[in-house]
């Protein structure tokens, strides 16, 4: 057994060698700025354009209709607020999300709350399904935007996007989504799902933190986020983070070649693990469990607090995430999981654990028995477990 | 985030375990915080010869329950209750700043089991043993 196992590839992965390759030359030979037209600028500028191409090719989308930006959160940002802004000139300041988004959307949306938007948080189903019904139900004269998540960073539920896009189109109705830990793990049609916008970020799928993109249908309009210079159409202004750009290019390519495939194959490692962790007794799945990210598990164990059995996995060598309050630096536990019913004293006891291509099934049977053998150690010394035990 | 000390009572606690015929009981904490301590004491002619706990909680509510109980092992019942959680906090090298609540627990716990010992006794505690919170004082939302 190697010395760290890593599943917490929801939070980042490691950034894939064919990449850093790509990325190191932008450091050196390759350093120049691409809006000036001597050498060493114009190569950097023709590497920018072919990691364009690439994100382009990925989501179905034309090459014009990708901007990069710094991250997932500003791209979330610049379209919430960019269309948001657009939307006041017309009179519209109703904008429809979920409970169970990323901060990056929410908290945005509680600033333009502040600001005197209206905004309409939808409830999710027991494994965290947004109804389409109630997005058609929600959308009013006033809605300039619907921002739903592709797939859910906590418990990887996979939304119904193309018939949520479908009625925005039909509403007239611009449509975001935050696909952060969709881009690169499953297939995206940008046009046959009808989306408007998207956010990704690169460090989800082997390339380096610091980038991400934002995809901007033709059309649509949105005001700038940036300001200054010309870069990217005139849209996001600053120099362009080109060894980022060619990193996120060249991972993005390598992450959508044989999609179908590879998430077919995770997809078999994580419910191995899904079915093993569930044999312990008072576990429960969170999240769909066919409508899933391909590499998240999501279970809670009653009776224990999931910081706990996070200290110990990571004695063991391993890395996982919880949504225990105890992690999150606030003492509530995640809202993702009081938004599909669970119990506080649950939501405490959650362990998420995010596969990728690397993880083998040596790994997966190791942390399958350490997470068994640290559930009981923790019950054994835990009086709320006495008290469940008492009870069923 | 956490100190050697508190990893060392995290990853092996002392006191583990529950007390048959124990003379006092303590629990404090809530589970929608995350948090529960039950404290067990045996108590002979005013000192704590024997005490166990049971925590449900994070890695500081672990380790200050097992702090605490080394601290007033042995001890008479008189030391005990001038066990704060600044002596827990501080017998650990310290907590990060959202665990404090965690080791104010812990001086809770205690209080609960000595004023349940008493209450069998068929003494009131509360001269002896003072004001105590059983829960969490809203260090979480529980209580909103």
């Amino acid at each position: 057994m190697k010395q760290t196992i890593y599943m917490d590839n929801a939070a980042t992965t490691p950034v894939k060698s064919e990449v850093l390759n790509e990325m190191l030359p932008m450091f050196k030979d390759n350093f120049g700025n691409p809006s000036t037209i001597y050498k060493t600028g114009k190569t950097a500028r023709e590497k920018v354009e072919i990691a364009r191409n690439h994100v382009a090719n990925a989501l179905g989308a034309e090459k014009n209709e990708i901007f990069f930006t710094s991250c997932g959160t500003e791209s979330d940002n610049w379209a919430i607020k960019g269309v948001a802004l657009e939307g006041l000139k017309n009179g519209k300041n109703h904008i429809i999300t979920s409970k169970i988004e990323h901060h990056a959307v929410l908290h945005t949306t509680e600033f333009l709350e502040k600001h005197g938007f209206e905004v309409t948080y939808l409830n999710v189903d027991e494994n965290g399904l947004i109804n389409p019904e109630d997005v058609k139900n929600a959308i009013t004269d006033k809605t300039c935007l619907v921002s739903i998540m592709y797939a859910n960073n906590e418990i990887g539920t996979i939304q119904p996007i193309e018939k949520i896009g479908k009625i925005c189109r039909e509403k007239h109705v611009i449509f975001h989504t935050d696909a952060v830990q969709a881009v690169g793990h499953i297939p995206i049609d940008v046009k046959a799902q009808n989306i408007d916008l998207l956010s990704l970020s690169a460090h989800k799928f082997g390339g380096p933190k610091g980038t991400g993109a934002l995809f901007i249908k033709k059309g649509v309009k949105i005001t700038n986020f940036m300001h200054g210079g010309a870069q990217e159409s005139k849209k996001r202004a600053g120099t362009e983070n080109t060894a980022g750009i060619v990193g996120l290019g060249k991972a993005i390519e390598i992450a959508c070649t044989d999609i179908n495939i590879k998430s077919g194959k995770l997809a078999k490692k994580r419910d191995k693990l899904i079915h093993e962790l569930l044999k312990i007794s008072h576990s429960r799945l969170n999240g769909d469990p066919i409508k899933r990210l391909p590499g998240n598990v999501n279970i809670s164990f009653e009776g224990i607090e999931g910081e706990s059995l996070l200290l110990f996995l990571d004695m063991a060598g391993i890395c996982a995430s919880s949504g225990s309050a105890c992690t999150s630096g606030s003492l509530d536990p995640s809202h993702v999981l009081l938004a599909i019913g669970l119990p506080h004293e649950i939501a405490h006891g959650s362990l998420r654990l995010s596969l990728s291509e690397e993880n083998t099934d040596e790994e997966i049977d190791y942390v399958i028995e350490q997470v068994k053998k640290i559930v009981e150690k923790l019950r054994s010394m835990s009086p709320l477990w006495e008290k469940i035990i008492k009870k069923s | 985030m956490y100190s050697e000390k508190v990893m060392d009572h995290f990853s092996n606690p002392r006191n583990v375990g529950e007390i048959e015929n124990a003379d006092g009981i303590g629990e404090v904490g809530n589970p929608k915080c995350g948090d529960i301590m039950k404290m067990y004491l045996k108590i002979d002619s005013g000192i704590i010869t024997d005490v166990k706990f049971k925590t449900f909680g994070c890695g500081a509510a672990i380790a200050t329950s097992s702090m605490a109980t080394e601290l007033i092992k042995g001890k008479s019942i008189e030391e005990a209750l001038k066990v704060t959680n600044k002596a827990v906090l501080e017998a650990l090298d310290g907590l990060p700043p959202v665990k404090i609540h965690c080791s104010v627990l812990a001086e809770q716990a205690i209080k609960a089991a000595l004023a349940d010992y008493y209450i069998k006794k068929g003494i009131d505690p509360t001269p002896i043993v003072g004001e105590y919170s059983k829960d969490c004082h809203g260090a979480c939302s529980c209580e909103k």
